[in-house]
């Protein structure tokens, strides 16, 4: 029986990414919450995560010149939507940081969710390998 | 890794938060620094952010925020009449700078939630790294 371990460990490597890049750019918008013209932004989670999952299937592209695109999941901001403010603010600045605090939390919290089944997969691993 | 440019994200609006924070101070220690003409009295001052850019290649914003310029309040300054002052000139005037105390507290408040909330996220990062290093045991 063929046996991988991307598969055994599921869909929760590439949910673990994809949480962190969110939390990037959420981290940026919150960081650029009084700068003029700023518009926040946000990764679509189901989006990236299907990119993700078929990025891993797929050949990535070759970069000969930094102007390249690798084509893989490091462009993650090529991704990224712009939110829809709730209230315009006068300097054009579109990041509602009450909005963001809360979404960045709940990012926080989905992290550690899917830390701890990745977590779980590996245990269990760990069990079959030693036959304890 | 995309948690660890938190840090810097992080580090640099923590930056741009405690220039806006000195500049309040400065304007709010300078309230009453009356000076002999409209040139040389103190103006309020106030930074300007803006997003820096991931590299030259990409028009996205991920990378932080830094204080682009730091610019000063126009229009016409307050003449008070002060014959007693120093500077005064020849009908006993002297320029009040432009400094709004009301606007300076409010900007205050504003950065230091602003910082708070910075930090609030450097330490979420922080909890996420470390579950992530200990991952497996």
């Amino acid at each position: 029986m063929r046996f991988s371990l991307d598969n055994a460990l599921g869909i929760h490597q590439q949910a673990l990414i994809v949480r962190a890049q969110r939390a990037q750019v959420l981290a940026n918008n919150l960081a650029n919450a009084d700068t003029p013209g700023y518009q926040a932004r946000d990764l679509d989670f189901k989006a990236m995560l299907a990119g993700a999952k078929s990025a891993t299937e797929t050949l990535s592209m070759r970069t000969t010149r930094p102007g390249h695109v690798t084509g893989d999941a490091s462009d993650f901001m090529e991704n990224a939507l712009y939110r829809i403010p709730l209230q315009s603010s006068i300097d054009g600045n579109t990041v509602d940081a009450q909005t963001e605090k809360a979404e960045f939390l709940q990012n926080a919290m989905s992290f550690q969710a899917s830390f701890a089944f990745l977590n779980g997969k590996i245990r269990s691993l760990m069990t079959a390998i030693k036959g304890e | 890794m995309a948690l660890m440019d938190n840090f810097t994200i992080m580090g640099s609006a923590m930056r741009a938060q405690t220039i806006r924070m000195n500049t309040t101070a400065s304007n709010l220690a300078n309230v009453d620094s009356y000076g002999a003409s409209e040139q040389t009295t103190y103006r309020a001052r106030q930074p300007v952010f803006a997003a820096l850019l991931d590299s030259a290649f990409s028009e996205n914003p991920g990378v932080g925020v830094t204080v682009s310029k730091i610019v000063e309040k126009p229009g016409d300054l307050e003449k008070k009449h002060e014959p007693g002052h120093p500077l005064a000139d020849a009908q006993g005037y002297v320029f009040v700078p432009n400094v709004n105390i009301i606007e300076e507290m409010t900007n205050m408040i504003s950065a230091s939630r602003s910082y708070q909330t910075d930090v609030e996220v450097l330490n979420s990062t922080k909890q996420m790294i470390s579950a992530l290093l200990r991952l497996g045991e």
